[in-house]
C-alpha cells in the first residue's frame, strides 16, 4: 500500500477585521445637556482613512463597550475623526464623557454613504430630525465645497427643544450664507425661542425646489422620514429621488452579528444610507 | 485477495473504521464527530472509535427527540442532534481582542483565531456540507471573519452519507441532501447488508486522497452498489416533510401581514432552542469583560439570538417586541432575505429547529398555512402586531 | 384710504385660506375685514379673552403659546404666512385657548367673527367650502400636536 505522510496544515494565526485601532480625544465639545462633538486622532501616523458623508464608525470606549456612530465631521480633513455622540446607554454615555487626552478605539469607516453625485445640477434637500444631523454634517461640507455642482440648496432641521440643537453656532453661519437656506424648527419652545416651533415636515411648503428636478436626503425618526417623504412627493419630488438614513442596532458593522437586519438589507453593509423606494414598504410594517 | 481500490475510491470493512481515527490522529487533528452525552447526540472530540455512537438510533419527532438501542450494531445509524460544526467554525463565545490600558496609552490585541490544532470533522451529514457552504457566504462572502477563515480552510471535513432518515428531515426539497455529493475531502457510506458491514470511501481533495492511501481498502463491487442504491431508496422514502424552497422568498414577502404570524407568535415561546441549534444561524453580539483593576479588558462575541427582546433594542425600546414580528423576522430571514443578503436561502432542511422546538413548532407547517391561506388583500387591521 | 381698501381686498382673495372661494362670499365678507400689524413680542391674542376674530397671517410670525400660572410659557406651534390663527370664534363659548405672540414683525387680517358667522349661516353652500379648508388646519395641527406628544427626537 502506498504510504504518504499525511500531516495536518501548520496553524498559522492572523489579523483580524474586528480589532479597534487606537485614537486620542483631541477635542471635545459638549453640543447639548446630553450630547457632545469628540474629535479623534490617530495614535500612529498622521491621518485616517477616507470616508464617504454618510458612513459610520464602530467606536470603542475601552472596559466598556463598541457603538455605531455617524461620521460628522469634514471629509477633506484627513487629520480627525468627528463624531457627535448623545448619551443613551452605557457605551455612549462612556464616549459621551471622555476627556481630552483618553484614548478611544476606532473601527471603520463602514457602511453605504448618501449619493451625492445624483443631486449634483438638481436641488438638493436636506430634511432632518434631531440627531439626524450629524450623518448629514459630511453632506453640507462637501456640497459647500463644491457649491457650484448643486442648484437650490435647502435644509430643514427639526429638534426636540431650541437646547437641544447641535452645532449652533455652525448653524448660525450657515443660515446667514446666501447660497443655502437652513430652517431650524422646534417641538416646543419657551419664550426665549423666536424661531419656528411645530415639526420639520411643517417646513416643507417653504422650501424653494423644483421638485422634478429635486434630490431630498433625509435623517432622523422614521416617523419624520416617512411624513417627509410624504411632503414632498406631494410636492413632485420622484420617489426614487428620495434617499433615507435608517438606525438599527449594530454590533459588528460588517455584516456578520445580523443584528441591523431591515428586510432584506444589512444596515451595516447595504445602508445605513438606502433609496427610499426600497424601505417604503417596510417602514409600513409593524415592528419590522 | 480482493482487487486493488483506485486512488479515489475503495471499501473499507467495519473492522477496520479505527484505522481512520488513528491516521487523523496521528496527522495532528483534533478529530471531532458523534457522539452520546447527556441523552443525545452530540458533536465532541474522537479519540477512538469506541467514541462513536455505536448501536445508538435517534428518534424524532417535532418537539421530540429519544436516543434507542438498535441490535445490528451500524456506527452511524442516526440523523443530526442538536449540535452543528458551527460551534467549532463560529465558537458560542469567543474572544475578539483583549486591550491593555497603561496612561494614554491603549494596546489593543487581536484573540486567538485556531486552537492548537486543525479539525477533523468526522460525519458530516449532506444537509451539514450545504450548511457549512452557507456560512462560507457569510463569514468569508464580504469580510472575511479570520477564525471562521482559518479554522475552515485547515478543518478536513469527512462526511458520511445518512443511512436513515428522520420525520424531521427535509433535504430533498431544499436540495441539499440526503446523498453527499460533493463539499468533502474524505467521504463514508455505511452499508450493512448478508455481503457485510463495510464503508464505500470516496476522496474528493488532494488531502482526502492523502488520507484514502493510509487506510486498507479493497475495491468496491456490485454488491456494494446494489446495497447503495437499496439504502439510497430507503432513506429518500422515509422523509414526509418538504418546503417549496424556491416560492418560499417571494411567499414571506407578499405575506408579511399575514394573521399566521399572530398564531405561531401565541405558541412560540421565544426560547431560542432552533437558532442555536440551526446549522446557519449565526447572529452574535459582543460583551465586554474588564478586569477588576480597569487596565485590562477582554471584548467577546457571544451567539445571540433574534428571538431575544434586547436583540432589537433601538435606543429605548425593541424594535420587535412581540414575539409574532421576531418569529416572523426568524423565518422571513431564514428562507426569504437570506437570498436577498448571500444569494442563497438559510435553511438545508436539517429539521434541527423542529425537532428542538419545545413547543414543537415546524417551519415547513408554517410555510405552508401562509401558501394555502394568503389573504386576498392586505390589511393593517392585522399581522405581527404585539 | 381707498387704496388702502382695494389692497386689503387683494390682499384678502389671495390669501391661501380663502384664495378660490366664491367671488359673492368673499365680497360679503370683505366688510368685516381689517389689516392689523404688531412688532415683535406684541400680544396678538390672549388665553381666556373673547375670540372676536379669524386671523389671516400676512407677514411675519405668531407664535401659539400655552400659559398656566405655575409653569413657564410653552410654545407649541409657529404660525407664519399663508396660515390662519383661531376657530374659537366660531365655537361657543368664542375665548381664545391660547396666547399669540408675534415673534417677528408681523401683519394680518383679521374678519370679525360676528360677522363671518352670518355670512356662513346666510351661504350654506359657501360655508362648506370654508369647513374644507378649516378643517384640514385643525386635522393638521391635531397631527402635529400628537407628533409633539410622541417627543420623537427624545432618546
Amino acid at each position: 500500500m502506498p504510504s504518504e505522510p499525511f500531516g495536518a496544515p501548520v496553524p498559522q494565526e492572523s489579523g483580524t477585521p474586528w480589532a479597534p485601532v487606537p485614537y486620542r480625544v483631541s477635542e471635545r465639545t459638549q453640543e447639548t445637556a446630553d450630547t457632545a462633538t469628540i474629535e479623534l486622532e490617530p495614535l500612529e501616523g498622521t491621518r485616517r482613512p477616507d470616508f464617504l458623508p454618510g458612513q459610520f464608525n464602530m467606536l470603542y470606549a475601552p472596559n466598556i463597550g463598541e457603538a455605531a456612530i455617524s461620521i460628522a465631521g469634514s471629509p477633506s480633513d484627513l487629520r480627525r475623526w468627528v463624531h457627535t455622540v448623545r448619551s443613551a446607554g452605557k457605551t455612549t454615555d462612556a464616549l459621551a464623557q471622555v476627556r481630552v487626552g483618553d484614548v478611544l478605539g476606532v473601527r471603520g469607516p463602514y457602511g453605504k454613504g448618501w449619493p451625492l453625485h445624483e443631486a449634483e445640477g438638481k436641488d438638493l434637500l436636506l430634511v432632518v430630525g434631531g440627531l439626524g444631523l450629524p450623518p448629514l454634517r459630511p453632506v453640507l461640507y462637501e456640497v459647500l465645497s463644491h457649491r457650484d455642482r448643486f442648484r437650490r440648496v435647502e435644509i430643514a432641521y427639526g429638534a426636540r427643544t431650541p437646547k437641544d440643537l447641535v452645532y449652533y453656532e455652525e448653524i448660525q453661519r450657515w443660515r446667514g450664507r446666501d447660497d443655502l437656506r437652513f430652517q431650524v424648527t422646534v417641538d416646543r419652545a419657551g419664550t426665549e425661542w423666536y424661531g419656528d416651533v411645530g415639526i420639520v415636515t411643517q417646513r416643507i411648503p417653504d422650501m424653494r425646489f423644483e421638485g422634478s428636478s429635486t434630490v431630498a436626503f433625509l435623517c432622523g425618526p422614521e416617523i419624520m422620514m416617512k411624513g417627509t417623504a410624504r411632503a414632498l412627493q406631494e410636492r413632485g419630488v420622484l420617489t426614487s429621488r428620495i434617499y433615507v438614513s435608517m438606525e438599527r442596532n449594530m454590533k459588528c458593522g460588517i455584516g456578520q452579528c445580523g443584528h441591523c437586519q431591515f428586510g432584506p438589507y444589512l444596515l451595516c453593509r447595504d445602508g445605513p444610507v438606502l433609496p427610499y423606494a426600497s424601505v417604503e414598504r417596510f417602514l409600513a410594517l409593524r415592528e419590522f | 485477495m480482493s482487487p486493488a481500490p483506485s486512488d479515489t475510491a475503495g471499501v473499507l470493512e467495519r473492522k477496520d473504521l479505527g484505522r481512520l481515527l488513528e491516521v487523523l490522529n496521528g496527522a495532528g487533528y483534533r478529530v471531532v464527530g458523534p457522539r452520546v452525552r447527556d441523552g443525545a447526540i452530540v458533536y465532541d472530540e474522537l479519540r477512538t472509535e469506541e467514541d462513536l455512537p455505536i448501536g445508538w438510533r435517534d428518534r424524532q419527532e417535532a418537539g421530540t427527540y429519544r436516543l434507542e438501542r438498535s441490535e445490528d450494531g451500524r456506527v452511524f445509524d442516526f440523523n443530526v442532534g442538536p449540535h452543528s460544526w458551527k460551534k467549532y467554525l463560529f465558537p458560542p463565545h469567543h474572544l475578539l481582542w483583549s486591550t491593555r490600558q497603561e496612561g494614554n496609552r491603549l494596546q489593543v490585541a487581536p484573540g486567538p483565531t485556531l486552537e492548537d490544532k486543525p479539525l477533523a470533522f468526522l460525519g458530516v451529514r449532506a444537509c451539514e456540507l450545504a450548511a457549512l457552504q452557507i456560512s462560507d457566504r457569510v463569514f468569508q462572502g464580504g469580510v472575511v471573519d479570520p477564525t471562521y477563515s482559518q479554522r475552515r480552510s485547515s478543518a478536513l471535513i469527512i462526511a458520511v452519507e445518512c443511512s436513515t432518515s428522520a420525520p424531521t428531515c427535509f433535504c430533498p426539497s431544499m436540495r441539499t441532501g440526503p446523498e453527499v455529493t460533493q463539499g468533502f475531502d474524505l467521504s463514508l457510506r455505511e452499508l450493512l447488508s448478508p455481503w457485510g458491514h463495510r464503508f464505500l470511501v470516496e476522496a474528493a481533495t488532494d488531502r482526502g486522497r492523502a488520507l484514502l492511501r493510509q487506510l486498507p481498502l479493497r475495491a468496491g463491487t456490485e454488491e456494494d452498489q446494489g446495497d447503495l442504491g437499496a439504502q439510497r431508496a430507503r432513506v429518500r422514502a422515509g422523509i414526509q416533510r418538504s418546503l417549496p424552497v424556491d416560492e418560499a422568498h417571494d411567499l414571506l414577502q407578499e405575506n408579511l401581514e399575514h394573521p399566521r404570524w399572530e398564531t405561531v407568535g401565541r405558541r412560540c415561546l421565544a426560547c431560542t432552542n432552533c437558532t442555536m441549534a440551526c446549522p446557519t444561524c449565526f447572529c452574535s453580539t459582543t460583551e465586554e469583560v474588564p478586569s477588576l483593576s480597569g487596565e485590562t479588558s477582554e471584548h467577546f462575541r457571544r451567539w445571540d439570538s433574534c428571538f431575544n427582546l434586547a436583540f432589537s433594542q433601538l435606543h429605548t425600546i425593541s424594535v420587535r417586541s412581540s414575539i409574532a414580528s421576531r418569529y416572523r423576522q426568524w423565518l422571513n430571514h431564514k428562507l426569504g432575505t437570506w437570498w436577498d443578503q448571500f444569494g442563497t436561502s438559510g435553511c438545508v432542511g436539517c429539521g434541527r429547529c423542529i425537532t428542538w422546538c419545545p413547543v414543537g413548532i415546524d417551519l415547513t407547517e408554517e410555510l405552508a398555512a401562509l401558501r394555502a391561506k394568503a389573504p386576498s388583500t392586505p390589511t393593517t387591521a392585522q399581522g405581527a402586531k404585539a | 384710504m381707498k387704496e388702502d381698501r382695494r389692497e386689503l381686498a387683494r390682499e384678502l382673495r389671495t390669501h391661501p385660506f380663502l384664495q378660490g372661494l366664491d367671488p359673492g362670499f368673499l365680497d360679503a365678507i370683505e366688510g368685516a375685514t381689517q389689516e392689523r400689524e404688531f412688532e415683535t413680542g406684541d400680544p396678538v391674542v390672549r388665553e381666556g379673552e373673547p375670540a372676536g376674530e379669524l386671523i389671516l397671517v400676512l407677514q411675519g410670525k405668531i407664535g401659539l403659546e400655552l400659559v398656566a400660572p405655575d409653569r413657564p410659557r410653552l410654545s407649541l406651534l409657529t404660525v407664519g404666512p399663508g396660515e390662519i390663527v383661531g376657530w374659537s370664534w366660531l365655537l361657543p363659548p368664542r375665548i381664545w385657548q391660547v396666547d399669540g405672540r408675534a415673534l417677528k414683525a408681523t401683519r394680518v387680517l383679521t374678519i370679525e367673527g360676528n360677522a363671518l358667522r352670518k355670512v356662513l349661516e346666510d351661504r350654506p353652500k359657501d360655508a362648506y367650502q370654508f369647513m374644507l379648508r378649516l378643517v384640514p388646519v385643525i386635522s393638521r395641527r391635531l397631527h402635529i400636536a400628537r407628533i409633539q406628544v410622541m417627543d420623537i427626537h427624545a432618546v
